[in-house]
C-alpha cells in the first residue's frame, strides 16, 4: 500500500503543478510524461524482464502511425483511432517477439534493431500514404476527443497526465504481481525459472507484447496530443532514447523511467541554450552516471534508501 | 514405475556421453546414482529432467513418455530438480526465492504459510529477507533444497546436494531428505559415500555411460566390479 501511496503522490504532484507551472514548462511536462509513458512500456522488458530491445521505435510508431493513419485515411475519431494505435503496436510486437525470442543477448539486440529499421524504410517507401520523412499534421479539428479539444493547452496536459497515470499504476502492479516477478525471475536466472515448470517463452512473450501496447500508445498519445506524425519516431534514435532514459532513471524501478525522462528532457533543453553540442552535456551526464549511481537514479535510491522500492 | 528410462542415450560429438541406459525407480524409494567423474550423471539426469535431449531412447514419467515434453512441462507434471552447481536468484530475498518455487501452484496466505514451512525446514526461516547472493555457500545449498521440496514433487531429482557442506549441514541434510522421503521419490546424484549408504535404498552405478551394476548398498557395497571402477580396494572409501 505504501508503495501506492508514494506512486499516487507523484501524480498528485503533477496535478498540482499543472495549475502551477509557467506556459513553456508546462507544455514541456505534458510532452515528459507521454514520453515518460513509452519509457516504462521499455521498462518493462528491459529493467524487469532483462531484454535488451533496439527496437522499440517499430512500436512506438506502430501506434503513432495506427492512430494517425486511421485518422488521415480512414477518417476514424480520435478515440477508435487511438485503439488502433494501440492494436497495431500489440501485433507488430507479438510478431516482432514469436521471431525475436529465438534469439537472445546480443542476438536479441540485432535482430530488433534490424526490424525496427525496416519498418523505418517502410514508413519512409510508402510515402504516398505516410507522407514520409515529411510526416503529416493532424488537423485541431481532428483532435477532438468526446467534445474536448486535445489541442489545447490545458486539456493536452490532463491528457498526458491520465496516460501517465495509468501506465504508472499498470506497471507498478504489474510488476509486484505473480506474473511481474517470474519475469524479474527470468531476468535474473532464465534457466531456474525453466526448471521451476515456468513456460520461459510464454512469459517473455507476454511482457514483450505488453511492453510493445505500452510504447504504441504513448506513440498514438503523442501524435495525437502534439498533432504530428512524422518518420522520425520510427527512426533507430527514438529506439536509443527509452534505453538513455531508462538507464539514467533506473532500470527495474517503476518511478525510474519519469526521473530519466524529465532529466534528459531538460538537460537537453538546457544545454541547447548554452551551446550547439548539447548533446556532448547528455554524453558527460551518462559518463557522470554510469561512474557514481551504475544503476540510475531510483536504483541508487533504491540501494541506499528503500530497497523495496518497486 | 514412477520414472523409467528406456535405451536412453546421448552422443556428443561421436562420443558417447550415456549409452543405453535403462533406469526404473518405484514411487516411494530414494535412489541413488553414482560413479566416477565423467560417467555420465548429469547428463543423463539432464535428459530425465528435460534440460539436453536425448540422441534416442525414451523417459516415461509415472506411464507416460514424456521424452518429447519440454522442461517445464516436465516440472508441472511433478518433478524437481535441484541444481548441481547453485543455481538459486542471486538479487532476490531468500523468501522471494522460494516463493517463485511454490507460486505456480499456491497464492496468498497458503503460499505464505507453506514457503515459511519449507525455510524452518531448512533452518533458513531468521535469514528470509536477506539477497540469497548474501548467504554463505551451504546456506545456498540448502535454500536449493527448500525450493525443491516447496513445490511437493512427485520425484525429486538432488544434483550433488551436499557438496560444499560442512560435516555438521551434512548430517542435518540427511534427516532431511528422511524426512520428504515419506512423499516424494527421490533420485539423488551423490560423491559422498556415506550419504550415499546411509539414504538409499537402491543404488545404480554408472560408469563410462553405461549402467554398471545396480542393487541395494549392501550388493553395491560388496560388488567387485564397482570396487575396481569406481570405490578402489579399500572398504569405506570416501570417493571424491
Amino acid at each position: 500500500m505504501r508503495a501506492y501511496a508514494i506512486h499516487a503522490g507523484l501524480l498528485a504532484i503533477l496535478l498540482a503543478l499543472h495549475f502551477t507551472l509557467p506556459a513553456y514548462h508546462h507544455g514541456n511536462l505534458a510532452r515528459v510524461m507521454v514520453l515518460a509513458s513509452y519509457a516504462m512500456g521499455y521498462n518493462l522488458l528491459f529493467g524487469y524482464t532483462g531484454l535488451l530491445s533496439l527496437g522499440h521505435a517499430l512500436f512506438f510508431a506502430a501506434g503513432m502511425y495506427g492512430m494517425g493513419l486511421g485518422i488521415q485515411h480512414l477518417g476514424l475519431s480520435p478515440a477508435p483511432a487511438l485503439l488502433l494505435g494501440l492494436a497495431s503496436g500489440a501485433v507488430v510486437s507479438g510478431l516482432l517477439a514469436a521471431l525475436a525470442l529465438r534469439t537472445s543477448g546480443v542476438a536479441f539486440m540485432i535482430v530488433t534493431l534490424m526490424f525496427a529499421q525496416a519498418g523505418y524504410l517502410t514508413v519512409l517507401y510508402f510515402g504516398e500514404v505516410t507522407r514520409g520523412d515529411e510526416g503529416f499534421v493532424i488537423q485541431q479539428a481532428q483532435r477532438v476527443l468526446w467534445g474536448v479539444d486535445l489541442s489545447a493547452e490545458g486539456n493536452r496536459y490532463i491528457a498526458a497526465l491520465l496516460l501517465f497515470g495509468t501506465c504508472l499504476m499498470v506497471s507498478l502492479w504489474l510488476v509486484r504481481s505473480a506474473f511481474g516477478r517470474v519475469l524479474v525471475a527470468i531476468r535474473e536466472n532464465e534457466d531456474r525459472v525453466r526448471m521451476l515448470g515456468y513456460d520461459v517463452f510464454a512469459h517473455k512473450l507476454a511482457a514483450m507484447m505488453i511492453s510493445g501496447g505500452m510504447a504504441a500508445l504513448a506513440g498514438a498519445a503523442y501524435g495525437l496530443l502534439f498533432g504530428y506524425v512524422g518518420a522520425t519516431f520510427a527512426s533507430v534514435q527514438y529506439s536509443i532514447f527509452p534505453l538513455l532514459w531508462v538507464l539514467l532513471g533506473g532500470a527495474g524501478t517503476v518511478l525510474g523511467p519519469f526521473i530519466g525522462t524529465l532529466f534528459m528532457f531538460y538537460l537537453i533543453d538546457l544545454g541547447s541554450d548554452l551551446t550547439t553540442a548539447y548533446m556532448l552535456i547528455a554524453g558527460v551526464a551518462l559518463v557522470l552516471l554510469t561512474l557514481f549511481a551504475p544503476q540510475g537514479v531510483m536504483g541508487e535510491v533504491r540501494r541506499r534508501f528503500w530497497r523495496e522500492l518497486p | 514405475m514412477l520414472l523409467s528410462t528406456r535405451g536412453l542415450s546421448k552422443t556428443f560429438a561421436g562420443l558417447h556421453a550415456v549409452e543405453a541406459v535403462d533406469l526404473n525407480i518405484p514411487e516411494g524409494e530414494i535412489r541413488a546414482l553414482i560413479g566416477p567423474n565423467g560417467a555420465g550423471k548429469t547428463t543423463l539426469v539432464g535428459m530425465i529432467s528435460g534440460r539436453i535431449a536425448p540422441s534416442s531412447g525414451r523417459v516415461f514419467f509415472d506411464g507416460e513418455d514424456i521424452t518429447r515434453l519440454p522442461a517445464h512441462r516436465r516440472i508441472r507434471l511433478g518433478m524437481a530438480y535441484t541444481f548441481q552447481i547453485t543455481s538459486v536468484f542471486a538479487g532476490l530475498s531468500v523468501a522471494e526465492n522460494v516463493s517463485l518455487a511454490a507460486r505456480r501452484r499456491l497464492r496468498g496466505k497458503a503460499l505464505q504459510a507453506e514457503v515459511d514451512a519449507a525455510l524452518t525446514r531448512v533452518g533458513l526461516q531468521d535469514r528470509r529477507t536477506q539477497d540469497a547472493r548474501d548467504l554463505a555457500y551451504g546456506h545456498q545449498r540448502l535454500l536449493e533444497i527448500a525450493m525443491g521440496i516447496v513445490q511437493r514433487p512427485r520425484l525429486l531429482i538432488l544434483d550433488e546436494p551436499t557438496q560444499g557442506l560442512a560435516e555438521g549441514e551434512i548430517a542435518e541434510f540427511v534427516n532431511l531428505v528422511r524426512d520428504v522421503s515419506d512423499r516424494t521419490t527421490i533420485l539423488l546424484i551423490e560423491h559422498n559415500m556415506r550419504v550415499v549408504m546411509d539414504l538409499a535404498q537402491r543404488i545404480t552405478v554408472l560408469s563410462a555411460g553405461a549402467v554398471l551394476a545396480e542393487g541395494t548398498p549392501a550388493e553395491i557395497h560388496a560388488n567387485a566390479d564397482v570396487q575396481a571402477a569406481y570405490l578402489g580396494r579399500g572398504s569405506d572409501a570416501e570417493a571424491g
